[in-house]
Order: C-alpha cells, then sequence, then structure tokens
C-alpha cells in the first residue's frame, strides 16, 4: 500500500509522487500520515513538509500556507506559495529576510504582507538548512 | 495625370499590405496565446476542485457555520468587479463586456442603490473615467498573461472592502471562454458566497462519507482559512478565462482584418492595372498622332484610325 502524494498550486500541479509516508506541521503540531489514516482536513502552518518516498529518500517541501486533504490513500496539498527544497535560493530567501525586516522596523504599520513575506523567507532558510544538513 | 494615379494606387497597395503583415502577425500570435491560455486553464483546475471538495467536505460535516464572506445584507451599494483588457484591436471583447456592466449599473441605480467600480484592465478604466464615473480601484497588465499573485490582490482588496461592509454585493463581469468561435458576457454574483451547501452540490458530488472527516484546527477555522482561497481561486479562473476570450477575440477580428487588406489589394490592384493600361493607351495614341501629324501630308492614313483618334483627343481634351 502507498500513499499518493500531490502537491497542487492554484497555477498546475506542481509535484507528485508515491510515498510511504507524509509529515506535515498542521495548527497543533506535526501530524504524520500513512496508510489507512482517517479522512482529514487540516490548515497547514508554515514549515516543511517532509515526504518519505517509496526508495527510501525523503523530499521536502517548503510550504508558506495551505491545506492538507487526505481520503482514501491520497494525500493532497493545497498551497499557492509552495517551493521544492532543492529549488530554494539560500541567498535570495536571506536578502529577502532583510528586506522585510528592514521594511517592518522602519514602518510601524508594517501590513500583514511584510510579516508575510518575512514568515516566507525564514521558513525558506530553515527548510534549506533541513535539506542541506541531511546530505 | 493617369501615370500619377498609378503611383497613388502602387503606395495604397504597399501599405495596405504592410497593415495585412501587421494584422497576421498578430493573428497568429492570438492563436499561439489562446492554446497557452486554455493550457493554463486546464492546469488550474486541480486546485480549483480540491477546494471545491475540501468545502463539500466541511458542508457534509454540518460546519456551515457564519462567516463573513457568507453574509447576505440588504443591498445598499454593489460593487462590481469588470475584467477588460489592456490593449484594443479585439473586436467586441471589452465592448461587451462594459456595456453589459453599465446597464446592470444603470438598472441598479434606478432601484436606489450605490455602486462601486472595480476595474481590471486599461479599456474598462479610460470608458468609466471618460464618463465621470467614481473608480474605487482599478488594475493594469493583469490580463495578457494572468498570474494567481494577480488575483489574490484583487482578491484581497475585494474581501477586505466587503467584509468591512463597503458594499453589500459584488458581481463579476467578464468574457466567458465557451469555444474559440464563441466566448459569451458573463454577470456572476461573487460576494457573498451562496452557502456553503450550495457550493458543495455544485461539485463534482465526490463528497466522502461525512462523519469520517477530521478537521484541524476545527471545521470552523478551516473554513474560515479556506473562503478566502476559493474566493481567490474563483477569480483566478475568472481572470484565465477572460484572458482566453480576450486572446480568441483579438485572434477573429485580426483574421477579419487580414482577410479585408486581401480583398482590399486584389481591389486595388485591379485598379492600379487599369490605371496603367490606359496610361499606356494614352501614350501610344499621342505617339501614332505625332508621327501622323508629320506625315500628315502623305494620305496612306486609314479613315477609321483618324477618326478614332480624333475622338479620343477630344475626350482627353475634355478630361484636362
Amino acid at each position: 500500500m502507498v500513499l499518493q502524494v500531490d502537491l497542487v498550486s492554484p497555477e498546475g500541479p506542481v509535484y507528485s509522487a508515491e510515498a510511504s509516508m507524509v509529515v506535515a506541521r498542521s495548527a497543533d503540531g506535526d501530524i504524520a500520515f500513512q496508510t489507512g489514516h482517517v479522512p482529514f482536513v487540516g490548515v497547514l502552518q508554515a514549515d516543511r513538509v517532509k515526504v518519505f518516498l517509496l526508495d527510501g529518500s525523503e523530499q521536502l517541501i517548503a510550504v508558506h500556507r495551505g491545506f492538507v486533504e487526505v481520503s482514501g490513500d491520497r494525500v493532497t496539498i493545497l498551497s499557492d506559495v509552495a517551493e521544492l527544497a532543492e529549488h530554494l535560493d539560500p541567498e535570495r530567501a536571506k536578502a529577502a529576510l532583510e528586506r522585510a525586516k528592514a521594511a517592518i522596523s522602519a514602518n510601524i504599520e508594517a501590513g500583514p504582507d511584510l510579516f508575510f513575506d518575512k514568515l516566507k523567507a525564514e521558513t525558506r532558510l530553515k527548510v534549506h538548512d533541513t535539506f542541506m544538513g541531511r546530505d | 495625370m493617369a501615370g500619377g494615379q498609378e503611383k497613388a494606387l502602387r503606395r495604397r497597395i504597399n501599405s495596405v499590405q504592410s497593415t495585412k503583415k501587421i494584422t497576421r502577425a498578430m493573428e497568429l500570435i492570438a492563436t499561439t496565446r489562446v492554446a497557452r491560455a486554455q493550457v493554463r486553464a486546464r492546469e488550474a483546475r486541480p486546485y480549483a476542485e480540491k477546494i471545491t471538495s475540501v468545502i463539500e467536505d466541511l458542508a457534509a460535516s454540518g460546519a456551515a457555520a457564519s462567516h463573513p464572506l457568507l453574509a447576505t445584507r440588504e443591498v445598499e451599494r454593489v460593487a462590481f468587479v469588470i475584467i477588460t483588457s489592456d490593449r484594443g484591436l479585439a473586436g467586441a471583447y471589452n465592448s461587451g463586456v462594459i456595456r453589459a456592466a453599465e446597464r446592470e449599473l444603470m438598472a441598479r441605480r434606478l432601484e436606489g442603490q450605490d455602486y462601486s467600480l472595480i476595474l481590471i484592465g486599461k479599456k474598462a478604466r479610460d470608458y468609466f473615467s471618460f464618463r465621470h464615473y467614481r473608480i474605487d480601484e482599478s488594475y493594469e497588465a493583469m490580463t495578457d498573461r494572468p498570474t494567481y499573485e494577480d488575483a489574490r490582490r484583487v482578491a484581497e482588496t475585494v474581501i477586505e472592502r466587503f467584509e468591512a461592509a463597503e458594499f453589500d454585493e459584488v458581481l463579476l463581469v467578464y468574457q466567458e471562454f465557451v469555444s474559440m468561435g464563441t466566448q459569451r458576457v458573463a454577470m456572476r454574483r461573487f460576494l457573498p458566497l451562496v452557502s456553503v451547501e450550495t457550493m458543495a452540490a455544485a461539485g463534482s458530488g465526490s463528497a466522502q462519507a461525512a462523519a469520517l472527516y477530521e478537521f484541524e484546527p476545527s471545521p470552523g477555522d478551516v473554513l474560515s482559512a479556506l473562503l478566502p482561497r476559493y474566493v481567490e481561486s474563483r477569480l483566478f479562473s475568472a481572470l484565465l478565462d477572460a484572458s482566453a476570450s480576450e486572446h480568441a477575440s483579438r485572434q477573429r477580428a485580426m483574421k477579419a482584418a487580414t482577410d479585408n487588406a486581401e480583398e482590399l489589394i486584389t481591389k486595388l490592384s485591379r485598379a492600379m492595372n487599369r490605371a496603367r493600361q490606359d496610361a499606356i493607351t494614352t501614350e501610344i495614341m499621342e505617339i501614332v498622332g505625332g508621327a501622323e501629324a508629320l506625315g500628315s501630308s502623305g494620305d496612306e492614313v486609314e479613315h477609321d484610325v483618324h477618326d478614332f483618334e480624333t475622338a479620343y483627343a477630344e475626350a482627353t481634351q475634355e478630361q484636362s
């Protein structure tokens, strides 16, 4: 029995694979899915999603917001901002983080967009570090 | 003079020919863009379907909680989200949308409702600002290749204003893509959203046995995180649809223009050839006339040629 994992963004399917287990961080903390999980819908936190592939390797995905839906042996991750770990650019993320921080400290009335940018950059860096540390 | 006429015609033919080249190129570009827009619309479908199916699950579990985006109020002010293009040369694409929207706006004003305008595309903005309508928001450079980020930006403003009760109903007006040959103006209620049950009923109906679903943190929280995404995704698919329609309209308009140019070129070439032949005939007649005048003492000249020539000379004199 395998889990069918799909990462779907509004602009199109991003990633799809067969896996033995998926670990995501939902509102209450990490949650793991294996085959036979009860149907589940959760709001994802900005964090990594870990997909344990059938050949024993792991795929890391940075998800900045979105949902996970599990039904049958299908895990669907819906997110409008998600990236595969190997596609992350740490330099750009760092620069974006600095920019967001500067903008927030310069502006007391910082909008939610700025905080989201900061969070996005932080998540990217975190996922990238995990990705590099593993190799 | 006949020669001058020929020159003028040739110049016109050249100009029509270069116009034809341009319209032909635009037609080809539009054709590929339609194909691309259709592919993008197809790629966007899984996400939209999945969101709808999660809403189905929520509805099935009875989580149809109240949410600001579901709030039906008495309509005092209606907002129009109008999607048009930035560029013209697309036949009746823009005017169809604008006319439908303006008609509805007039009707609503007669009912005593106020209006807000949220315009996407330069054409709508030009039209409504020229007529001194009050424009609340206008966006540009979105419709050629809409991205999800574009949809998110517009949806965010609309949601914010709707939740602040700035307006009580939102209508979405755009050209719906039916097929390559058919697009029609669609006017849809965008907000408030119809009840969760209705949304679910419009879905694929693949909802699993309801009670089985677990929601985290809670059905209500999932719903309130989900609805804005649903609104964004609906706007995104409308933008993609409008973009496919725009390119299809432009393709058709440009094809008509190319055909017309071709027809015009045929007509002008015919006129030009006639003018050239006339000029040659006149020249020959002049030479013959000249030769005859020089050798006029000789009586070898045949009478009918002589008659014809006098007649012709008279005719040209009349003309000049």
